[in-house]
């Protein structure tokens, strides 16, 4: 009992108290540094890019180079919007969607209804490998396959494949995820009717997992309308609106990469931003909401 | 209520004074007060819900490790009040077992023992880390069974001899009182025995309070029993007296299995 | 055939679809790298010399790799003491507080912000503080995109890790705490050890997001073809090449862009692999 007495006696906790505190102040510190970032980038977007927004900005196509140089020289506001982006974006992620939602539904039942089988597993982890493939390289795949082969030069299409190449496994896991967490007995309810299986499937598994397959589709959108890289590779852009889905066609996101490299456009770049990330961050926040709910 | 039988504990291990526990709004200990004889196992019984193991808790101030738990009152030892001591010197003071076994599992059995030790942030030399493992193991008499596995980690034991471990675990720091919230809950009979066997030869050394729903383990082991319903203490007094003789209408109701 | 077997071989099919994607990616990048490499063989991925003058074309992959490497690892180790900070914050010291849910959703909006928005951020608020700061030519440089990069990743590694975390279990720590330890002892000892293969796994899974990240990147690291000299120097990357030379390639020259995304997208599903391995062996 000696040894343990002594040092039973000792006090160490001073040092040790004022250690944890340390610790504690430095992780709040350093929490605190982590989110300053968003909130300086949305206060540099809102504070530079709101004065271009108007009806304009959204209904107008772009300005050459020519047009916006003379207002910069005048001083003037630069005419024009971004209407051709936004009409591109909205034709190249409804594509997406409608390749990339039946695709990875379908695939994410397969798994959910198949657990364990080895199909089943060596499909989940192509889907995993898809997920981690970066998009430029989606980019060069959907630039060999479509603009190659399909539309013979950079189109809408081709934009809207390499986005559903990226959706497909963000869809796949949040649909299987989804079905995974719907009480077995509901489907063997179903079953025990006599219920045929793709009914069961589309009266049961799906209507009960809607909320959550929703919002794993709302990320999986959110996520490809502020990609820029696939599609430099595959839309190129577009100084006119086109709803000729095998021509060349503009979005959002590659304007913005536009304005960047021409320095009379500068002013269009931030609001521009600040659109397309609003449109970016409210999507997340609405999917995550539904997200919380569900769960 | 409480018994005459129990005059005065003289020199008391522990005094809880009009000790109060809140969850947030809810009064879930309300004002009780308890001398716990030194060298005693003392029992807290009750049914499930009555505040049993929330007093049990008060004691090592594991509240305070939730923010939506609030304490009222004094515990005394030596005349000192435990709200008064940084609360990481008072659980120093006293050992805790849970009810389900828990060793760490990223540390072996010998680590484990010494785990208070390495928290504490006092080294030992190997000569005085061998002595303490040895010791505590043999004070849970568990030594023989592990004493060639000491390295291995404590997940692999049963689960009876993880909660043996466990009590070393307390026991290696030389606390003066154990505390136990249900210990033996989630054992088999044959482990729980054992259990009940070294709670009766630690009294000699530690002064033992024990969570139990278990009437049966109450009378057994237990010196004194203390009965508590709806976070009230209802009766205190000599285990023996307790199940022979109840004062209160409550009491003799536990005990005869009316509510619980 | 009756319907459930429809049913059946409609959804099987769907998984073949996946399949033929995964299989035409590998073979439209091996078919479409041939070339280069048959011209360069290996030294496509040693040679540091990349120079698309007609007549002496010479494609080496070299420095785009090392400045992916370099760009991504040292992204890493800034943004490991935040993001780490940042989940102790969330799974353990404010756990289920209204500050860690506010906290956890600014987070996750770094997660939304595109890359094409944190390059501008970075162009005009970070480069102008590193040219003060007397870093890189410019401001560009590999310190500059990892900066950006680090800010990119900590979600992903937050989110993790933090999810980690607040799954080690109560009583162990509770076991620490009645040993009289301290928070952050109890941390160290119990919270660390139990969770250290999740939270390593994704920083890996982080570290492969920055591998494959393109705009942001080739908007601040200087796009200069050679091997940075230094972690303040500038330097070009894998994804970034590809996408600023892609517009005017034909050819050897493509087949050599083609071939970096090859390298690419084999890095990355080795990285991802990884990490999605340790987190099976975990559970």
């Amino acid at each position: 009992m000696n040894t343990t007495e002594n040092i039973r006696l000792q006090d160490t906790s001073k040092g040790r108290q004022l250690k944890d505190k340390l610790i504690l102040g430095l992780v709040i510190l350093l929490s605190l540094i982590t989110i300053s970032p968003i909130v300086l980038i949305i206060g540099k977007l809102v504070a530079k890019g709101y004065r271009q927004i108007s009806l304009e900005f959204l209904i107008k196509n772009t300005p050459d180079t020519y047009t916006a140089m003379t207002a910069l020289a005048n001083g003037e506001r630069i005419p024009g919007g971004i209407a051709n982006g936004i009409v591109g974006t909205l034709i190249m992620v409804v594509l997406a969607s409608a390749i990339a939602i039946p695709v990875g539904i379908i695939v994410g039942i397969f798994l959910y209804e198949n657990p364990g089988k080895r199909l089943a597993n060596f499909t989940r982890s192509l889907s995993d490998v898809l997920q981690g493939v970066p998009s430029i390289v989606l980019g060069l795949i959907s630039y060999l396959w479509v603009v190659k082969h399909v539309t013979n030069g950079y189109s809408a299409l081709a934009g809207a494949v390499s986005l559903a190449i990226m959706m497909l496994p963000m869809i796949v896991r949040s649909t299987e995820e989804t079905l995974k967490m719907i009480p077995n007995t509901l489907k063997e309810a179903a079953l025990a009717l006599g219920t045929p299986y793709h009914k069961v499937i589309l009266r049961v598994l799906i209507p009960t997992g809607f909320s959550g397959m929703f919002t794993g589709i709302l990320l999986g959108i959110s996520r490809v309308l502020g990609e820029t890289a696939p599609l430099m590779l595959t839309a190129l852009g577009s100084s006119m609106i086109n709803l000729d889905i095998s021509k060349p066609t503009s979005a959002v996101p590659l304007l913005i990469w536009e304005f960047y490299n021409d320095p009379n456009m500068i002013d269009l770049i931030w609001s521009s931003s600040l659109m397309l990330m609003a449109i970016v961050l409210i999507l997340n926040l609405i999917s995550k909401q539904i997200a919380k709910k569900t769960k | 209520m409480i018994q005459d039988t129990i005059a005065e504990i003289k020199n008391p291990a522990l005094s809880i004074q009009d000790l109060c526990v809140y969850y947030d709004q809810n009064k879930a200990v309300k004002n009780v007060s308890v001398d716990i004889k030194k060298n005693t196992v003392t029992a807290i019984m009750g049914p499930s819900g009555c505040g049993k193991s929330t007093l049990l808790r008060a004691l090592n101030r594991m509240h305070e490790l939730y923010d939506n738990i609030r304490t009222e009152g004094k515990v005394l030892i030596h005349d000192q009040n435990i709200y008064d001591v940084p609360a990481i010197k008072l659980r120093r003071q006293m050992g805790m077992v849970f009810q389900r076994p828990n060793p760490f599992p990223t540390m072996s059995i010998y680590e484990n023992v010494i785990a208070g030790y390495k928290l504490n942030g006092i080294r030992l030399k190997k000569g005085e880390k061998d002595e303490v493992v040895e010791r505590s193991l043999r004070d849970v008499a568990l030594w023989d069974e592990v004493k060639d596995t000491l390295h291995k980690k404590g997940t692999f034991l049963s689960g009876g001899q993880q909660q043996r471990l466990c009590i070393a675990r307390a026991l290696a720091f030389g606390p003066e009182i154990i505390l136990m919230d249900e210990p033996t809950s989630a054992l088999d009979p044959i482990a729980t025995s054992k259990v009940e066997d070294l709670l009766v030869k630690l009294k000699e050394n530690y002064t033992i309070i024990l969570v139990t729903h278990n009437m049966t383990q109450a009378a057994r082991i237990s010196d004194y029993s203390l009965f508590m319903y709806l976070g009230e203490l209802v009766e205190y007094g000599k285990t023996k007296n307790m199940f022979t003789n109840p004062i209160d209408p409550r009491t003799e109701q536990y005990l005869t299995g009316k509510f619980g | 055939m009756n319907s459930d077997k429809i049913t059946k071989l409609v959804l099987s099919l769907g998984s073949f679809i996946l399949i033929i994607v995964a299989a035409g990616m590998v073979y439209s990048l091996v078919v479409g790298s041939i070339p280069a490499f048959k011209t360069f063989g290996f030294q496509f991925i040693f040679s540091n010399n990349w120079d698309p003058t007609s007549g002496k074309e010479n494609y080496g992959a070299l420095p785009f790799i090392a400045g992916t490497l370099i760009s991504s690892i040292l992204a890493l180790l800034i943004s490991l003491p935040l993001s780490f900070s940042t989940s102790l914050f969330l799974g353990e010291y404010f756990k289920g507080t209204r500050v860690a849910r506010i906290l956890s959703t600014l987070v996750d909006l770094l997660a939304g912000i595109p890359s094409i928005v944190y390059g501008l951020w970075g162009f005009y608020v970070l480069r102008p503080l590193m040219i003060e700061l007397g870093i890189g030519s410019q401001g560009f440089g590999v310190f500059t995109a990892s900066v950006i990069l680090a800010i990119m990743i900590i979600p992903y590694a937050t989110s993790l890790s933090n999810e980690i975390i607040s799954m080690v279990p109560n009583d162990l720590k509770e076991a620490a705490y009645s040993l009289g330890a301290t928070r952050l002892e109890v941390i160290q000892t119990v919270t660390i050890p139990n969770a250290h293969s999740g939270i390593i796994a994704g920083y890996i899974l982080s570290f492969g997001r920055a591998l494959g990240e393109t705009m942001a990147v080739t908007m601040l690291i200087g796009n200069s073809n050679k091997v940075p000299d230094s972690l303040f120097g500038t330097g070009n990357s894998m994804a970034s090449v590809i996408a600023n030379q892609f517009g005017e390639a034909d050819g050897l020259k493509l087949s050599a862009l083609i071939a970096i995304g090859l390298l690419l997208f084999v890095i990355t599903a080795l990285v991802n692999a990884l990490g999605k391995l340790i987190i099976k062996k975990m559970q």
